[in-house]
């Protein structure tokens, strides 16, 4: 084999036989020192958690040559969702600070992906993780929560995500010392993914062309911490957010801010402009893309995506080489119990 | 005993702020209908242009979801709660 070859060559001297030992760099030249033999290989799910793959949508933006709509797909996430990114890092930043200590609990409010990402991370990490979920959530997501052990407090469904904080602030208060509570709503950590994560590697991805960022708003914090760090690297960059258009809506994990309890973190002042997407709109886009992109996208990625094929029209003609991204937080094998693909 | 409908806390906008709403009806489709009688807004909240209920919204006869009863053909009587529950967990409207 190549790689017994190249070992061969090594002049370190502490060649050893055993797979074990095997690693991608040590491929490249035959300077580079061997791992030693009890070192391991693989990686942990958690380490996989962001850099998702920049995908081109061109069935979106045929007859504009000069416009590029591209999206991240962040189903690749380890937990099927953008919320790793936020649930991970608010996990991380409150380990650091010691907020979350042994013998604590993480609690939240969400109503499915986060809850996910902290039922994972926590499976992950040893760290027990209550959350307060409304009960009509699918099937598919109580079913996940519970395969990763997580403890799972039902609220009313016709309170939806707001009844879900209301009891996760009431778990709260009642017991400080059991609980940590993450409220990702309010927690700078969640926006801080974004800044640090998701911006820079938009930025690299589209090796800083990107001249829209189109992002939908739930807790807020993949638009607002994204934005912040885009419009720095570029004042240029224009920012649009993506809300359902009514306060009753079939988006899950997006809000509509006029009537919603509206998260702390938000900041209303960054968006250039905002969108208002029809539910039916989103399931629209999320079977177009099925059929004519081959990728199965959710259906607040559908609302992203008809946002920004919205964007792509009116920058048609309007300005040269428009790169145009967004972020389609989950896939739609999260949403195959829902009625309209079949209707 | 009378028949009344849950109301989701995003649509009590256009219920004067009723979270129950008592209505008439034998099947859950006139159920429906009263409300929409009582609170002509709603309409285009729950049903599509062409006068289907949009796919998000899921209807409940007490605890059991209509798709798996007669769906709006289902037979409702005096002490019945119908529910309007969206199929997600959106946010609050107040």
């Amino acid at each position: 084999m190549n790689w017994q070859r190249k070992r061969n060559r090594s002049q370190s001297g502490r060649v050893k036989l055993g797979l074990n030992q095997y690693s991608e760099s040590s491929l490249q030249s035959s300077a580079v020192e061997l791992p030693s033999a009890g070192s391991v290989v693989g990686t942990k799910p958690v380490q996989r958690v962001g850099n998702t793959p920049l995908l081109r949508f061109e069935s979106l933006t045929a007859g504009l040559p000069d416009v590029q709509i591209l999206g991240k797909a962040e189903w690749l996430n380890p937990g099927g969702s953008v919320k790793d990114r936020a649930a991970l890092n608010i996990m991380e930043t409150a380990l650091r600070s010691e907020k979350l200590a042994p013998g604590k609990r993480l609690l939240d409010a969400t109503s499915g992906n986060t809850g996910i990402a902290y039922a994972m991370a926590g499976a992950a990490r040893g760290i027990p993780v209550t959350l307060c979920v409304p009960a009509n959530v699918s099937v598919e997501r109580k079913r996940i929560l519970a395969a990763y052990g997580a403890e799972v407090i039902w609220t009313d469904p016709l309170e939806g995500t707001d009844g879900a904080i209301r009891r996760a602030r009431e778990l709260h208060e009642a017991e400080p010392q059991k609980y940590f509570y993450a409220d990702q709503y309010s927690n700078d950590a969640n926006w801080l993914a974004h800044y640090h994560g998701t911006a820079a590697e938009i930025w690299s991805q589209t090796s800083g062309r990107i001249t829209h960022f189109v992002a939908g708003l739930g807790t807020s914090g993949t638009f607002v911490g994204t934005s912040r760090r885009l419009k720095e690297l570029n004042p240029g960059i224009r920012v649009l957010s993506v809300q359902p258009d009514s306060a009753f809506h079939g988006l899950e994990g997006l809000k509509h801010m006029a009537t919603a309890m509206v998260p702390r973190i938000y900041d209303p002042s960054l968006a250039h402009s905002n969108f208002e997407i029809a539910t039916e709109a989103a399931y629209s886009m999320v079977k177009r893309i099925a059929r004519f992109e081959g990728i199965l996208i959710g259906i607040s990625g559908g609302a992203a995506l008809a946002a920004a094929e919205r964007v792509a029209h009116e920058v048609a003609g309007a300005e040269r080489n428009a790169v145009i991204v967004t972020v389609l937080p989950d896939s739609g094998d999260r949403y195959l119990s829902e009625k309209f693909w079949t209707e | 005993m009378s028949l009344k409908i849950s109301i989701p806390t995003p649509l009590r906008r256009y219920t004067d702020g009723h979270g129950l709403v008592d209505v008439s009806g034998d099947s859950v489709d006139s159920a429906l209908q009263s409300l929409l009688d009582q609170f002509p807004l709603l309409k285009q909240q729950l049903y599509t242009e062409d006068g289907r209920l949009r796919s998000f919204v899921n209807v409940y006869v007490n605890d059991d979801d209509i798709r798996y009863l007669q769906r709006t053909e289902t037979t409702v009587r005096p002490g019945d709660t119908i529910s309007i529950v969206p199929s997600i967990a959106g946010g609050r409207g107040r």
